[in-house]
């Protein structure tokens, strides 16, 4: 299973902040899996161009490959200090 | 202060307000110190546009990743300007205008390296570390944008 985690202004649009699901090939066929599933809200906010991706909490590109167990997270641009 | 301390860096996420002071004494007492330089963010209130009526500043982050960002900057920054130690503690939950955010303190043999390390660590945590904030006004609500000069400001460390 891969564990996602949604964050911030992302978490609060989709009303949900962590969801567990089968494991996927890459980074970038979870996304599409989600967004095909969960309609056009989900696209809308995770296919944004803005939003960040981290896996295992290290910062993470689409094309990267997941493993059983991984956290992958999708948030938007940070706003900390 | 609570927190977690790697190597020579002190790195602490938490909702309670910190004792400047006490961190610098502390920071102070590093073999070799000849320098402690600081920052201190602190929630604006009324005084400009932008956040006027602002009456609290919600602060979100991402637990885990946050510390291990922290950390990895200190540790940069301990090895680019050979600091003797540095804290970091951001906080989150709820504050008022007016109330600390987030604390940068680094310990050095001279003053450049101290200052310039501290200047480091604050712009590479704004645009690096996973936090998000939210102003309130009354009633509403709305998630601070992501700034491009924060962007500018970070990125003039190569």
């Amino acid at each position: 299973m891969i564990t996602v985690k949604l964050f911030a202004r992302i978490r609060e649009d989709l009303g949900v902040g962590e969801l567990s699901l089968p494991v996927a090939d890459s980074v970038r066929d979870l996304r599409d899996t989600l967004c095909k599933e969960r309609g056009s809200r989900w696209a809308d906010a995770l296919q944004s161009p803005q939003v960040i991706i981290a896996v295992n909490q290290q910062v993470a590109a689409l094309d990267d490959l997941l493993s059983d167990g991984d956290e992958v997270a999708f948030f938007p641009p940070v706003t900390g200090g | 202060m609570t927190g977690t301390y790697w190597d020579k860096a002190a790195i602490s996420v938490q909702t309670e307000d910190f004792d400047p002071g006490a961190e610098l004494s502390r920071l102070g007492q590093a073999g070799d110190c000849g320098a402690v330089a600081s920052f201190i963010g602190q929630v604006r209130g009324d005084a400009t546009a932008a956040t006027a009526g602002v009456v609290a500043l919600e602060l979100e982050h991402y637990p885990g990743m946050t510390e291990g960002m922290l950390a990895a900057l200190a540790e940069e920054a301990t090895a680019r300007w050979g600091l003797l130690a540095a804290t970091l503690v951001h906080r989150v939950g709820m504050m008022a205008p007016g109330e600390r955010i987030v604390f940068v303190a680094t310990a050095a043999p001279h003053r450049a390296a101290a200052l310039e390390a501290c200047a480091y660590l604050i712009d590479r945590l704004k645009t690096d570390a996973p936090f998000w904030k939210r102003e309130r006004r009354g009633a509403e609500a709305a998630w601070v944008e992501a700034r491009e000069s924060d962007d500018e400001a970070a990125a003039r460390w190569g």
